[in-house]
């Protein structure tokens, strides 16, 4: 079994650094002009709507960091924007030969994992704070947080688990799971833009974006955004009648099969 | 050019499931069998989530092999009377093999044990036919006799009592045998999850001593009534039928029958039993294959799938 890491971090050395970062802030609203920054998004679509060509979409998150008195940026702040889909449980199977046969035999449950997640960042989000704050803020694909159930607990696990690296693996694979340290450019000091890319076979339902923006390491705004992805006319019919009706649906579909074998028929039958 | 499918939930490239069930329905027309056994593990290929496709596969079905059944009809190779006897004793066997299903997998490793069951069958049946039907055709090549069949040689179970007369099939049999195959058919349609239409053929053919092609035109009729009954209740039970996948399935399904059944009246008997032989023996293979190659990745996601 893999060690366990909490949700919270790494115990009583980021429990002091923590207190001590308090400590300053406080001492910083009092003495000094205020360093908290303050962030404003604007996303390019409300919306993903889905009809019968739906391929995938691209939205835009639009962004404007400014401190709270309009003084300037002194230095380039970095940029994480994170999307998270509808969460939805995924099992991760691991197959091994027994008596020279290849069969399923160890298998992890993710519990509540986001379907579909994408972290785009200015710079790799490694060199942007220190592993604490990384993990803490989750920030960075993998440490994003992935719920397990490890015995009787509820956990996440070390990201070098063998079940936990091949889940985010086979999930970039199919192009659900993305991290781009390219994906946010800057237009001018303090304007950025983010490319979001959803896949045709993205999960229905709503997507939360993340933004935070750190500079020198620790985190001075967080500023969050939805849209949603949804079914619209015949795509969108077709499902809620297969849910309330299903008999009906199932009825229907049967008939119609019936139909198409039927006029076939008649249309090959004379040469 | 892709379409949106609504209750898979993702694009689909139209084209090739069109060529896929152009090809299936080709097959599906020739030997008489529904070709879910074929078509299902294409679907999940091409990124179908596996209760989609399993159930959408089932209209399919069902229009192909009413398109293929319908020109068996026209030539008088469907047999009503024994697709009648066969369906009563089919539908005890598909309640059996449900309530089956549901006590293999509560005592776990049900996946390998069908799998295994599955190729093991398939390989028998499958090897059985291909020499048999190359012994035909070598007799046919020596000019040999064919040798004549004679009311008192009949293997005991065609001689129970409850007597029926198959006219079509011009036999002259005891339903009892003719039950059991249909239950057994039905009980494995719905453990191993397939039609059983390359299961039905052979049993008619040699255990029945039915024609060829009346065989394949009986077998159609089956796998119509009972894919028709399959959707509804995939519809009901587990709301996975895409009504958008199954209908471009079908178009290149009921396409591809109609050339299948052509081709499979024309050809001799015992060729088409050689291919429908070969057909069966690489299906296991294929699962026997899967088994014991190494895979290109140890790890696989899956879904959890909600219960409504």
């Amino acid at each position: 079994m893999s060690p366990v890491r909490h949700r919270a971090g790494a115990g009583p050395a980021w429990l002091a650094r923590f207190a001590f970062l308090a400590l300053a802030l406080i001492a910083g609203v009092i003495t000094s002009p205020a360093r908290a920054d303050r962030l404003v998004l604007s996303v390019s679509q409300q919306m993903v709507s889905i009809s019968s060509s739906f391929s995938g979409a691209e939205l835009v998150v639009f962004g404007v960091a400014e401190t709270t008195d309009g003084a300037p940026l002194e230095d380039a702040p970095d940029v994480v924007v994170t999307v998270r889909g509808p969460a939805e449980d995924f099992t991760t199977w691991r197959k091994a030969q027994v008596l020279g046969l290849w069969v399923n035999t160890d298998s992890r449950t993710f519990i509540g994992v986001p379907a579909f997640l994408t972290v785009l960042s200015n710079r790799p989000t490694d060199e942007m704070a220190s592993l604490t704050i990384l993990r803490r803020e989750q920030i960075g694909l993998s440490r994003n947080i992935f719920v397990q159930r490890v015995g009787s607990d509820f956990a996440d696990v070390v990201p070098t688990d063998p079940f936990r690296a091949a889940f985010l693996r086979l999930q970039s694979a199919q192009g659900l799971y993305e991290e781009n340290p390219k994906g946010v450019t800057f237009l001018a000091p303090r304007v950025f833009r983010a490319e979001v890319r959803i896949p045709g076979a993205a999960p229905i339902g709503q997507y939360q974006i993340e933004v935070k923006l750190l500079r020198n390491g620790l985190i001075s705004a967080t500023e969050q955004a939805h849209f949603d992805v949804r079914k619209i006319g015949f795509e969108q019919r077709v499902a809620e009648f297969a849910l309330n009706d299903a008999l009906l649906y199932g009825l229907a579909v049967a008939l119609g099969s019936l139909v198409v074998g039927f006029i076939a028929n008649i249309l090959f039958r004379k040469e | 050019m892709t379409i949106y499918l609504p209750i898979a939930e993702l694009p689909v490239a139209i084209f090739s499931i069109l060529a896929m069930g152009l090809a299936v329905g080709f097959i599906s027309g020739m030997f008489g069998v529904g070709g879910g056994f074929l078509m299902t593990p294409l679907l999940i290929f091409t990124g179908v989530p596996p209760a989609v496709a399993v159930a959408s596969v089932s209209p399919y079905m069902a229009a192909s092999s009413l398109s293929g059944a319908l020109s068996y009809w026209r030539k008088g190779m469907v047999d009503t009377t024994l697709a009648g006897v066969l369906l009563s004793g089919g539908l005890v066997g598909t309640l059996s093999g449900v309530l089956l299903f549901l006590w293999l997998r509560s005592i776990g490793q049900v996946d390998l044990a069908i799998r295994l069951s599955y190729m093991l069958l398939l390989g028998a049946i499958g090897s059985l036919m291909l020499v048999e039907s190359v012994r035909a055709i070598l007799r046919e090549r020596s000019g040999a006799q064919r040798p004549v069949r004679r009311p008192g040689t009949r293997p005991l179970f065609m001689r129970l009592p409850f007597k029926m007369r198959f006219r079509r099939s011009r036999i002259y049999i005891s339903a009892l045998p003719v039950i059991v195959i249909g239950y057994v058919i039905g009980l494995l349609g719905a453990v191993l999850g397939v039609g059983g239409g390359f299961i039905l053929v052979p049993a008619l053919i040699y255990l029945l001593r039915v024609p060829t092609q009346t065989s394949v035109g009986t077998s159609l009729v089956l796998t119509l009534v009972t894919m028709a009954a399959a959707t509804v209740l995939h519809a009901v039970a587990n709301g996975t039928v895409d009504a958008v996948l199954a209908l471009v399935m079908m178009i290149g399904g009921t396409v591809g029958a109609q050339f299948g059944a052509r081709t499979g009246q024309t050809l001799k008997a015992e060729n088409l039993r050689l291919l429908l032989g070969l057909l069966v023996l690489s299906v296991a293979v294929r699962v026997g294959a899967e088994l014991v190659t190494a895979p290109a990745d140890t790890f696989a996601v899956t879904v959890v799938e909600t219960i409504r």
